[in-house]
C-alpha cells in the first residue's frame, strides 16, 4: 500500500525513478512472506536466498559509481556495545584546571558544586572492523576502545562524571578521517568547555576531560534526558570521522526512568531494561572492492551508502524474546533520512522524541529519523509465535544528498534489522509502559526577551545562516544566561533538507509552519526536520552555564561546508 | 563538424595546438591517479600542464576554485579573498602550497585574458589560472566536486560553485570550504591538508 508524502520540492517521484530507470523490476506486493522469492535488483549485486520474503533491492542512489561488493542479509548477528565500566581514578587526576598531557581549556565550570562521582577513559584508536563476513577483508575503521559504536555509558542524574578522552589514532593517516578530534555529548547539557566546540580539536597523544555534570537544565525534572549519543565534532571533518565510526551510545537515568523494569518505587516507570533495553544506531556505508570504507571526499551535499549498518553490522539478526523491549534508535548519518515500518504491520509505541520521555506514549505506524535524530520504541513481541521473524524496514527513498523523496511505500522497503522470536522469557514480562511518561516542562511564553531569525540557505553552493558563512570566531548571538527565547528557524533552501541541530538545551516546538506541531512533535527535541520552505518556531532557555555553542544542520556533509552558526550564552 | 574541430578552428593559435584529451594516460602513480584526468591545461603564461602529472600529484598542499574572467557575480570577490588567503599563507604558496584557479569558460579566457585577470587582481607567484578544452574542465568540475546536483542549476554558470578545495594527494584528505569566508579561516583550513613530518 503505497503512502505518498507532501511533495517538498525535491522533485523525485516514482515517475520520475522509473523514467530514469532505476527500477530493476515491476514492483512486487508483499502477499505471502514465505513464497516469493527476492531478487538482488539494480546495481547491487549478489542475490538474497530464499526465505527473505518479496524484499528486492533497487539501489536508489543517482550516483552509482561506486557500488559495495555483494553480502547476504541477515547473516550476522546484532552486536550491543559493552557498558564502559567507571574507574577509580585517573592519572594525572581529574581536575579543576586542565591537567598535564591535557588539550588546553578553561576551567571547567562549577566544578566543585558537580565534583566528579564516576570517572571514565575513552581511548578513540583505529582497528579493523569486519561489517559482514562475506566483505573481502576488514575495513580500517575508527571507535572507542576498540570498538565502534564506542562502548555505552549510562550515567545517573546526581552523578557527575569526568570521561577523559585520548586520541590514540595514528598520526601518518591517508584517506578520508583526519586524526585531530573533539568529542561532542550530543543532546547533553553541557558547559562549553566539555560540550565539544568544533574548533577544540586536539592532536594524537592529547587527551580531553569532559566533565559531565548529569545535571537537570534548570534543575526542573520535566527536563530529564534520557538517550544520548557521544560522537566526533572536528569542524570540517564531522562527516568523515563520524563515518570512519567515532560514535557511542550515552543513556541517563533518573528516578523515574530508572533502568530497572522491577523497581519497587512507586514513581519509576518500569519500562524494560537490562537487556531488553537495546540502543540501534543506523548508518549506511559504501565498501570498495577490497572491503574497505569508501567516502567521497568531493561530495558538498551528502553522502548515501548502499549497505545498511545496524551497530556496525550489515542487516544483522536478532533474537528476541516473546514480550516487550526499549529500542532506543539514533540515525547516525552521514546524510540519510529513514522512515522505519514493521514487516508484518504492527505498531511501535514510541516513547521518546530525541531521546527525551514524551508526556505519554503514542502508537505510531513509523519511526521517522533525520540525522542525529533519536526516537525510543517499545516494540511487543508477546504476540507472536516462536519461529517467526519480523523485520525492521525502511521505506524512504533518497536518491542523493539533499533530502529524501517524497515517495515511501512498502514496495521500495530495504529491511536492516531482523528479529528472531525465538524464546518464551525467562521469567513473565514485569515492564510496564505507563499511560503517563514525563509531562513537558512548561513554555512560558513570558519568559521570552527575544525572538532571532535564522534562515538556512545556499548561495552558489555555499551554506549560509542569515546571508552570512561560518566563522567560529565570530558570535552570531548573545543570548543572556537564565533567559529564554523563541527562535524561527527557516529553510530558505528550494532544494535540501536540513536535520537542524542545537546545542545545550533542549527546546520545544512552538509552530511548524503556522500550526500547532503534531502529538509526536509536542515534546523536547534538539534536532528538526527541516525541508524546503519551512519555518518552525521554538521555545529555548538558556541556563546554568555560559560560553560558545553552535547550532549546524545535521546532514554531516553540510556541517562540514561550514551549514553552522557560532551562538555565546553570556552572564 | 564536431564541436572540438570547430573550437580549433575558430579560436587563437594557441588552442588549435592543445591537443585533445586522447593521450591523458598519468605517468606518476598515487592516491588519486585513476580518479582525476590527466588532461592538459594551459596556464596564464601560457605553459601546458597536465591536470595530474603536474598540478595535483605529490606530498604538496593544493587548492582549487573555479571562475571566469567576466563573472559579475562572486568571483570578483572570491579571487579578493583568495589573494587575501595567499597573502597569509605567505612564502609557501609556490613553495609547498600550490593555488590553481580553473576556467567555466575556455572560449572566452584566453591566457591572456587570464594573465590580464591575474595582474588585475594582484595575484603573486603559485597560483596558475588555466584554461583547457570545455571537455576536460567540465570533467575536472565533476571530479573536483564543483556540481549542483541538479541538472538545470549545473548548467546556469552564473550558479557556480562558490567554494575551493583544498587537498594533499600524498595523504588523500580533501576538504573545501566557502571561498568568501573570512580568509585567517580559509588558511588555516588549508594548512590542516599538511601530511605529518616524516618520522612521525
Amino acid at each position: 500500500m503505497s503512502k505518498k508524502r507532501k511533495n517538498d520540492g525535491t522533485g523525485v517521484g516514482r515517475r520520475d525513478i522509473i523514467k530514469a530507470g532505476l527500477v530493476a523490476g515491476s514492483a512486487l506486493v508483499i502477499t505471502s512472506k514465505k513464497s516469493v522469492a527476492a531478487q538482488w535488483g539494480g546495481g547491487g549485486g549478489g542475490s538474497w536466498s530464499g526465505g527473505w520474503g518479496s524484499y528486492h533491492y533497487t539501489d536508489y542512489r543517482s550516483d552509482r559509481s561506486v557500488q559495495s561488493p555483494p553480502t547476504t542479509p541477515f547473516v550476522e548477528s546484532l552486536l550491543i556495545p559493552p557498558v564502559l565500566q567507571s574507574l577509580s581514578s585517573l592519572s594525572p587526576p581529574a581536575t579543576e584546571l586542565q591537567a598535564p598531557g591535557e588539550t588546553p581549556r578553561p576551567a571547567h565550570q562549577r566544578w566543585s558544586e558537580f565534583l566528579p562521582q564516576k570517572l571514565y577513559a575513552l581511548h578513540a584508536n583505529e582497528f579493523q572492523w569486519s561489517f559482514h563476513r562475506e566483505l573481502p577483508g576488514t575495513a580500517t575503521v575508527w571507535g572507542y576502545n576498540g570498538i565502534s559504536p564506542g562502548p555505552t555509558i549510562k550515567a545517573k542524574y546526581g552523578e557527575p562524571s569526568v570521561v577523559r578522552i585520548f586520541n590514540d589514532l595514528p598520526v601518518s593517516h591517508v584517506g578520508f578521517g583526519i586524526p585531530s578530534i573533539i568529542t561532542h555529548l550530543h543532546n547533553g547539557h553541557t558547559a562549553t568547555e566539555s560540550d565539544g566546540f568544533p574548533a577544540d580539536f586536539y592532536a594524537t597523544g592529547l587527551f580531553k576531560d569532559h566533565h559531565y555534570v548529569n545535571t537537570l537544565a534548570g534543575g526542573d525534572t520535566h527536563e530529564a534526558l534520557g538517550m544520548l549519543w557521544y560522537h566526533d565534532h572536528r569542524v570540517d571533518f564531522t562527516s568523515q570521522n563520524v563515518y570512519r565510526g567515532l560514535a557511542g551510545f550515552y543513556l541517563l537515568f533518573d528516578s523515574v526512568d530508572s533502568d530497572n523494569e522491577n523497581d519497587t518505587n512507586p514513581s519509576a516507570l518500569r519500562l524494560p531494561s537490562g537487556a531488553y533495553d537495546v540502543p540501534l544506531i543506523f548508518t549506511d556505508k559504501l565498501f570498495d572492492s577490497s572491503g574497505q570504507l569508501n567516502f567521497d571526499q568531493f561530495n558538498n551535499d551528502g553522502f548515501l551508502g548502499d549497505r545498511f549498518a545496524v551497530n556496525g553490522k550489515i542487516q544483522p539478526t536478532f533474537k528476541v524474546a516473546r514480550r516487550k523491549y526499549r529500542f532506543r534508535m539514533l540515525d547516525g548519518g552521514p546524510s540519510r533520512f529513514y522512515e522505519f515500518y514493521l514487516s508484518n504491520g504492527q505498531n511501535f509505541t514510541q516513547i521518546s522524541n530525541d531521546g527525551n520521555l514524551l508526556p505519554a506514549p503514542l502508537s505510531v505506524q513509523s519511526v521517522r529519523l533525520s540525522v542525529a535524530e533519536r526516537k525510543d520504541v517499545i516494540i511487543d513481541f508477546s504476540g507472536i509465535p516462536i519461529g517467526t521473524s519480523v523485520y525492521l524496514e525502511n521505506r524512504l527513498v533518497q536518491t542523493d544528498g539533499q533530502g529524501p523523496s517524497s515517495y515511501s511505500s512498502q514496495t521500495d522497503a530495504m529491511p536492516v534489522l531482523r528479529f528472531d522470536v525465538d524464546r518464551d522469557p525467562p521469567v513473565s514480562d514485569a515492564s510496564r509502559v505507563p499511560a503517563t511518561l514525563r509531562a513537558l516542562p512548561s513554555a512560558n511564553l513570558a519568559e521570552v526577551v527575544a525572538t532571532r531569525y535564522w534562515t538556512f540557505d545556499q548561495q552558489n553552493g555555499q551554506w549560509v545562516v542569515n546571508n552570512r558563512l561560518f566563522d567560529y570566531n565570530r558570535v552570531d548571538a548573545q543570548v543572556k544566561k537564565g533567559t529564554a527565547e523563541k527562535w524561527v528557524i527557516r529553510n530558505g533552501s528550494r532544494r535540501w533538507s536540513h536535520p537542524i541541530h542545537i546545542h545545550f538545551e533542549e527546546y520545544q516546538i512552538l509552530t511548524r509552519n503556522g500550526v500547532a506541531p503534531s502529538a509526536q512533535e509536542r515534546a523536547r527535541k534538539d534536532v528538526l526536520e527541516l525541508h524546503p520552505n519551512e519555518e518552525v518556531v521554538v521555545f529555548i532557555r538558556f541556563r546554568d552555564f555560559t560560553g560558545r555553542f553552535v547550532m549546524h544542520c545535521h546532514n554531516t556533509v553540510h556541517e562540514d561546508h561550514a551549514m553552522m552558526v557560532r551562538w555565546d550564552i553570556v552572564p | 563538424m564536431d564541436r572540438r574541430t570547430l573550437l580549433t578552428a575558430h579560436a587563437a593559435p594557441f588552442a588549435a595546438a592543445l591537443r585533445a584529451s586522447d593521450d591523458n594516460k598519468t605517468h606518476a602513480t598515487g592516491a588519486r591517479a585513476n580518479y582525476f584526468p590527466n588532461c592538459e591545461l594551459v596556464t596564464h603564461e601560457g605553459k601546458r600542464v597536465r591536470f595530474y602529472d603536474d598540478l595535483v600529484h605529490g606530498n604538496k598542499i593544493v587548492l582549487f576554485n573555479f571562475m571566469y574572467a567576466q563573472c559579475a557575480g562572486i568571483c570578483p570577490g572570491m579571487t579578493a579573498n583568495l589573494v587575501r588567503v595567499q597573502k597569509l599563507l605567505g612564502a609557501r604558496v609556490g613553495r609547498d602550497i600550490f593555488m590553481h584557479s580553473i576556467t567555466l569558460k575556455p572560449e572566452e579566457d584566453k591566457p591572456a585574458d587570464l594573465k590580464m585577470y591575474v595582474e588585475m587582481h594582484g595575484v603573486k607567484a603559485g597560483w596558475l589560472f588555466l584554461t583547457g578544452a570545455r571537455d576536460d574542465i567540465e570533467v575536472l568540475r565533476r571530479k573536483l566536486g564543483f556540481r549542483d546536483p541538479n541538472p538545470t542549476f549545473d548548467k546556469d554558470v552564473s550558479q557556480h560553485i562558490g567554494l575551493v578545495r583544498f587537498g594533499n594527494e600524498s595523504i588523500d584528505r580533501w576538504a573545501a570550504c566557502p571561498a568568501l569566508a573570512n580568509p585567517e579561516q580559509i588558511a588555516r583550513s588549508v594548512l590542516w591538508m599538511q601530511a605529518p613530518n616524516a618520522g612521525a
